[in-house]
């Protein structure tokens, strides 16, 4: 039966008599479209010759004649040598050792070279060396288009000869003025560097000397010197320690020159049922602290009473005031020698107090004879250098890698003595402040360009050689000192000569290959001799007194202090604790956001909005965002040094303020702080929309160190359950049940790689290896914030919401509300929560899920273990990337090479070089991912049948695996029955990631065994 | 047909000839023996010495014109001894920075015959190239009139018939036929009103275009027979086939690399610094020696040879050549493995190379063609130490003695495209 039921479009309907209905039913539209409005002046319009077939048929010629122009293929041309250099075959990777030192970062590292082109670092673990974010990236900065590109007098471009000639004719006339030659350079580590500026001190009656370094660990060098009688800072071996007390000392982070990372993570792993203890006292939720088995918050002047009453219970036997002390002191006391407590308090008295408890405690784990030259600054020389300046006493200024009028606090008063100086000269790689200010910019070659001895630790030393012929006219500060010193041979020959007497424990060519060698140090023997009057330190700590509002001054992850600004590997990096990239802002404390209506909040397309703050530090106002930290100590902000740098950047990289303002007497907490909020919102690009584990103990799998060694559990039953499903109506476990057949993967290879959770400290450079090995593009700030990226490897940081994740669990299972209001509720992080890391990349899924659903199997799994992308197959339906339960796919929404848009290295002739030409530049709409660098594996597999012998273990490696200086990524071969990753793989703590999907992942975890109490 | 075959016809037609010679004049062979002493010259001499321009030495036919061939005695058999003893010697030795090797070895004899081969007037080919040429015309003309005979045998087959179908007609055997326009006619009105027929054309149709357009659309980026001209006339033929040069001698890299490499300028330098001219009669297409000695010398302005004065003068220029083989950015190939590891011939892809005067691409290069090798193509497991335990593996699990490179994995997407 037919429906009587009639419909209305609009009320108008109702009415039959209504004109509107009469023209609805004749028009489209109740009101005529304004189409000639529309389209412009009908007058003009009518007027023109150009009649809408002629438009058809101009557009059918010229599209015909493009495709048939298009059918034509380019001519390629293939330009040989003209003569080979012996070494390098094309298409043949070459490494060489050699030795990053910008000043900020000291590693030894192996460098890969194509065809003449650095382009890539990895760590040399034959001289012990690691290396960090920056360090991974630092191979794009020798692509800085942006670089200073020869030598110039006020902006002009000048020839080397006559900026040197002209230079020596002034220091000779500003010598026989009788004013001071002064030098002002960062912490090179080179013996060399100060021997040639201490020889000219033979033509010249004054020259001055001053070490400067931008973030400075001078207090903790004048405390050593006080104790220990030379102007040195101590080395620290963590992997001996089985108590660390840290107060303010982000060890894991930039605190003394880094590189304890290592040393740190082999204590951390569980074995013989041992692992080192660590609690951490500090204001700012750093790297450090978030690794840490118990993190206390204290503001920076808190710190300094915890100190001081942590020095009393050791040193003096009394018992500690505070309860958090009182138990670090505990786990000293039982640790024994084994122990070590380090501060990062900026304070002399506080450096002598921590040198004073080692002392005490008879700690194995500092080392004061065999010194870290990794930070040699001297702040009173500085102080001392700037008023002579004013004072007009400094006949020339040379600076050497050092961009003072950005890093100091007191720039300005810098700036005006530089106006009083003769003669100002800056060598510089980058373009910076620095640089416009001085007469005489002279550009240095980058460190991949240049040849150096560096002594990192007393004794140790290393070379650095060039590994590709300079791309600009630049010449090294040292080759410039030789000539002034009137010797005509260059820096090479002279570090060569000077190997010679060294008495060094292998030949120049072996130590060259090698890239270090041992030999006796020229540096100060250290003695303990010396009274100190300790009680004067102790009161003067313990009486601090504290201000409602304390700003505590940090380096980032990945820009440090802000030399490698213009690289946007770095920028792009998300910072390991707030994930927020491309910007720096005020860490705030959740009581005092709420306290001063600071805000944050996602938008509707997940990107994360704050409020902006008016934050003035000693008289000094600064607008800048503000970013709710969880962990952050009340009455405590955090700002990161490093951003705001102006010149030599292209656009999109000056980003952030320059917090060096604030840095007032080289003191990294300041205590006279005002924050206020004032209007508008600023936009983050942080790329963690969801902060908390929300209970899912399976995604990170936790125990403690009890319960680990607990041999009465079985781990399957207990602290690394199996997940279970229902299968006919029976609980069975989730590795049992198979949709799928079983791919045979026991013939050849079968490739694993193994994450330790408890290893792994979030640092990044796994995920910058992997976006230099990969060719991975930046895509830019905006395209950040709409969760964008493209970084194949992440690493996802969790906290929790109650005081630690097992508090999390009890929570949702006793949950007294409702499902959703205790979901929600779960969704805060703890005032001070634990944190986790989880690096997270394709796991490789023998059932793949991303597989099934490709139309057109432009994803397919190979028998090697590797889940393969081909490029030019995929149409971009993104069906997998939707059917991925780990979320790892990337999609290129856009060409990000040779794009105006994303004007980044990609864009540039310059930037390009450093891609790697055996890993595809990926299309607009391909998708992409992880390999599991199967270009890498396929080298190793090719060399090996290239020789006729099986590959061995350690040859297999990925970016991330080769870049990870703490073992926490391991990868290799499991039908290998002797490899590592066999024996990880079986490990009792491996787990896989969701592993009730039933996807078989060939990337497995370890479970995180933390070393606290139940 | 380049300067070797002739050279060698050449000599051998000279050498009988003058074995001809020498056989009815014995009285002059005291003077040496020509053709031993041009084995002589190329074996012991020709690294530094040409006959008529300075090498590294000087030129024979000078010296042998200035020295007595007591005094040549002497200085080959040890020139540093007799220095010492003839100022005449110790200024030749000022000739060149360069001291000459000593040849003990070289009996007076063997001088006589280099010297009579260096005195001997240069030998104008004749017959030997006219022959030659002679021969491939015949050859061609044999062919010609193969097709002749085929066309006139053809003409003759439709006469036969149609003279069958005349002699037919008039004896009223054949069915009686209808004009042309009629048959015409009726066909139309068939074919007009087979609405089947329609369909099934329109079918027919639309299938055999999709067809070729898919073809054609196929070879779209294909570039066999690609074949561009290079900035240098280099024949493979000259050097490859010819002169039996071996591939990997100029492209070294294809044993180690991914890439076989384009020779460096000095690698060519090598033989080239005292090869300045092609062979006498060498030609390539209708282009003689006059012409491709000029090419040569492009090589020489490319790496900044002076052929003058026999040194480089460091001006270089890098040679740009055309690449023909060209696979895209997403597709990855190694040399090394399928030249070092497979042990693969360079012909087997890129087809008969040391018969091309100008290379062509041989290979369509799509990926069919690459995966049907890879499906066919065992691997030998029996050399090799990688492949050992994977050999071993398998003979246990599936009893086999030989796989497929696609067995192997070869065909896995991963495996060349990342």
């Amino acid at each position: 039966m037919a429906s009587n039921k009639k419909y209305w479009k609009s009320v108008e309907e109702l009415d039959e008599n209504s004109s509107i209905v009469d023209t609805l039913r004749k028009n489209e539209f109740v009101e005529e479209i304004p189409t000639d409005e529309f389209l412009g002046d009908k007058e003009s319009l009518e007027n023109s010759s150009t009649t809408r077939r002629d438009f058809l048929k101009y557009v059918g010629f010229s599209t015909a004649a493009a495709s048939l122009a298009a059918c034509e293929g380019p001519v390629i041309k293939s330009i040989p040598y003209v003569v080979k250099p012996d070494g390098i075959i094309p298409g043949v990777a070459d490494f060489y050792a050699t030795t990053m030192v910008d000043g900020f970062d000291f590693a030894n590292v192996l460098v890969k070279v194509r065809e003449g082109r650095p382009i890539k670092i990895e760590p040399n673990k034959e001289a012990h060396g690691t290396t960090n974010a920056r360090v991974q990236a630092s191979v794009l900065s020798l692509y800085d288009s942006l670089r200073l590109q020869g030598p110039s007098l006020k902006g002009e471009s000048i020839s080397w000869a006559d900026a040197n000639s002209q230079i020596a004719n002034k220091l000779e006339q500003v010598n026989a003025a009788g004013k001071t030659i002064a030098f002002l350079t960062s912490t090179d580590a080179s013996p060399l560097t100060t021997d040639l500026i201490s020889q000219l001190g033979g033509a010249y009656t004054d020259v001055r000397h001053v070490i400067y370094d931008s973030v400075s660990e001078s207090a903790a060098i004048d405390a050593f010197e006080v104790m220990y009688g030379s102007r040195a800072l101590p080395s620290y071996d963590f992997s001996k320690a089985n108590a660390i007390v840290s107060i303010g000392a982000d060890f894991l982070g930039d605190w003394q020159g880094g590189g304890f990372d290592a040393g740190y993570a082999k204590g951390r792993v569980p074995d013989h049922g041992k692992m080192s203890h660590h609690t951490h006292f500090e204001a700012n939720m750093s790297l450090t602290g978030a690794n840490a088995d118990i993190r206390v918050k204290a503001k920076p002047s808190a710190q300094k009473t915890l100190l001081a009453d942590l020095y009393n219970a050791i040193v003096n036997g009394a018992s500690a005031k505070d309860a958090n002390v009182a138990k670090a002191v505990k786990q000293l006391k039982s640790a024994g020698s084994n122990a070590v407590v380090v501060t990062g308090i900026q304070d002399k008295n506080a450096q002598l107090l921590a040198l004073a408890i080692n002392k005490t405690i008879g700690s194995e784990v500092i080392n004061t004879s065999i010194t870290n030259n990794k930070r040699q600054g001297n702040d009173s020389a500085v102080a001392q250098l700037i008023s002579d300046m004013k004072s007009g006493t400094i006949g020339a200024l040379i600076i050497n890698n050092s961009n003072p009028v950005y890093t100091l606090a007191s720039s300005s008063e810098f700036v005006e003595g530089l106006g009083k100086v003769d003669v100002s000269v800056a060598f510089s790689m980058t373009n910076n402040e620095t640089v416009e200010a001085v007469q005489y910019a002279l550009a240095t070659p980058h460190y991949l360009e240049s040849w150096g001895l560096v002594e990192m630790k007393k004794g140790q030393f290393s070379l650095m050689q060039p590994t590709i012929k300079p791309l600009f006219d630049t010449k090294q500060f040292q080759d410039c000192l030789l000539q002034w010193n009137g010797k005509s041979e260059t820096y090479n020959d002279y570090i060569k000569n000077s190997f010679a007497g060294m008495g060094a424990s292998k030949s120049w060519s072996q130590s060259l290959h090698d890239g270090n060698f041992i030999a006796s140090s020229s540096a100060l023997e250290s003695s303990s001799e010396g009274s100190i009057d300790m009680s004067a330190a102790y009161s003067s700590l313990s009486s601090t007194k504290g201000s409602e509002l304390e700003l505590q001054l940090y380096t980032k992850i990945g820009l440090g202090d802000g030399q490698q600004a213009n690289n946007p590997w770095l920028q792009e990096l998300p910072d390991p604790i707030t994930r927020t990239t491309w910007d720096n802002y005020v860490t705030v404390s959740k009581v005092d956001a709420d306290r001063l209506g600071i805000k944050n909040w996602n938008v509707a397309d997940g990107g994360l909005n704050g409020s902006i703050v008016e934050l003035t530090v000693n008289g000094i106002p600064v607008t800048v965002p503000a970013l709710i930290q969880p962990g952050q100590a009340a009455g405590s902000i955090g700002l990161a040094l490093g951003y705001g740098r102006k010149v030599g950047l292209k656009p999109e990289m000056q980003t952030g303020k320059n917090a060096y303002h604030f840095y007032k007497d080289f003191n990294s907490s300041q205590s006279d702080v005002s924050i206020n909020v004032v209007a508008g919102t600023h936009e983050f690009a942080c790329i963690q929309l969801h902060n908390t584990l929300m209970g899912r103990g399976d995604i990170i799998k936790e125990t403690n160190l009890s319960t680990y060694n607990d041999h009465s559990l079985d781990p399957k039953h207990s602290w690394n359950p199996v997940p279970m499903v229902s299968l006919r109506h029976q609980e069975v476990e989730a590795t049992s049940v198979d949709l799928w057949d079983e791919f045979d993967s026991s013939i050849g290879h079968h490739f694993n790689l193994s994450i330790d959770l408890n290893s792994c400290t979030g640092c990044g450079a796994c995920v910058i290896a992997c976006q230099s090995e990969n060719n991975v593009p930046v895509v830019g700030k905006e395209e950040m914030r709409k969760s964008r990226d493209m970084h194949w490897l992440r690493i996802d940081r969790y906290y929790s919401h109650e005081e630690s994740f097992s508090g999390d669990d009890t929570f949702k299972e006793e949950a007294a509300s409702g499902y959703i209001s205790t979901m929600s509720a779960l969704e805060d992080p703890s005032e001070n929560p634990q944190v986790a890391f989880q690096p997270v990349m394709c796991q490789h899924c023998n059932h793949a899920p991303c597989e099934t659903v490709c139309p057109v199997a432009a994803t397919s799994h190979g028998r090697q273990g590797q889940n393969q992308m081909a490029y030019n197959r995929c149409v971009g339906t993104r069906y997998c990337a939707n059917n991925c339960p780990y979320k790892v796919r990337r999609f290129n929404w856009f060409n990000y090479a040779q794009n105006d848009e994303f004007d980044f290295n990609m864009n540039d002739d310059l930037g390009r070089m450093v891609l790697n030409p055996d890993v595809t530049v990926r299309s607009r709409g391909v998708m992409e991912k992880c390999s599991m660098c199967i270009q890498k594996t396929q080298a190793s597999i090719l060399q090996a049948k290239r020789e006729g012998r099986s590959v061995t273990d350690d040859e297999f490696e990925t970016a991330c695996s080769s870049a990870c200086g703490t073992g926490a990524l391991v990868f290799g071969d499991i039908n290998d029955k002797e490899s590592e990753i066999t024996a990880m793989v079986e490990d009792t703590r491996s787990y896989h990631l969701l592993e009730h999907v039933g996807t078989r992942p060939n990337v497995v975890y370890q479970v995180k065994v933390r070393n606290t109490e139940v | 047909m380049k300067s070797v075959k002739y050279r060698s016809l050449i000599s051998k037609l000279a050498i009988s000839s003058l074995a001809f010679l020498f056989f009815f004049t014995l009285n002059l062979s005291a003077q040496g023996d020509a053709a031993n002493g041009k084995k002589l010259f190329n074996a012991n001499c020709a690294a530094c010495h040409k006959l008529d321009k300075k090498l590294i030495g000087p030129g024979l036919i000078e010296s042998v014109g200035k020295r007595s061939n007591e005094w040549l005695k002497a200085w080959i058999k040890d020139n540093a001894a007799f220095q010492k003893v003839d100022a005449d010697a110790k200024e030749a030795a000022e000739y060149s920075p360069t001291a000459m090797t000593a040849f003990p070895q070289l009996s007076d004899q063997d001088i006589d015959d280099i010297i009579a081969y260096v005195k001997k007037p240069k030998e104008v080919p004749t017959a030997g190239v006219s022959g030659g040429a002679v021969a491939i015309q015949s050859s061609q003309a044999d062919n010609t009139l193969v097709y002749i005979l085929g066309a006139i045998m053809l003409v003759m087959l439709l006469m036969l018939f149609n003279l069958y179908r005349t002699v037919n007609e008039l004896k009223g055997n054949a069915p009686k036929r209808l004009s042309l326009s009629e048959q015409a006619d009726g066909v139309w009105e068939a074919f007009k009103g087979n609405k089947f027929l329609h369909f099934l054309l329109v079918i027919f149709f639309l299938l055999s275009t999709a067809f070729f357009g898919f073809g054609w659309l196929s070879t779209v980026g294909v570039d066999k027979g690609y074949q561009p001209i290079q900035p240098i006339e280099f024949s493979h033929k000259i050097h490859a086939g010819d002169n039996k040069i071996d591939c990997q001698y100029c492209h070294s890299s294809a044993k180690h690399s991914k890439m076989s490499g384009i020779p460096s300028g000095n690698v060519c330098m090598n033989c080239h610094k005292s090869i300045a001219e092609v062979a006498d009669n060498t030609v390539l297409g209708e282009k003689g020696k006059e012409y491709l000695d000029k090419e040569i010398q492009k090589l020489y302005k490319a790496v900044g040879w002076d052929s003058e004065n026999l040194q480089y003068t460091g001006e270089t220029m890098p040679i740009e050549w055309i690449r023909i083989h060209n696979l895209p950015d997403f597709a990855y190939f190694n040399h090394s493995q399928h030249v070092t590891v497979a042990g693969i011939k360079c012909q087997k892809c890129h087809g008969p190379v040391e018969e091309m005067d100008e290379v062509y691409q041989y290979s369509p290069l799509t990926m069919e063609w690459c995966i049907d090798c890879h499906r066919e193509t065992e691997v030998d497991m029996t050399e090799n130490g990688y492949y050992k335990k994977i050999h071993e593996q398998l003979a246990k699990k599936f009893g086999v003695e030989k796989v497929t490179e696609a067995q192997m994995g070869g065909m896995e997407c991963g495996k060349c495209h990342y």
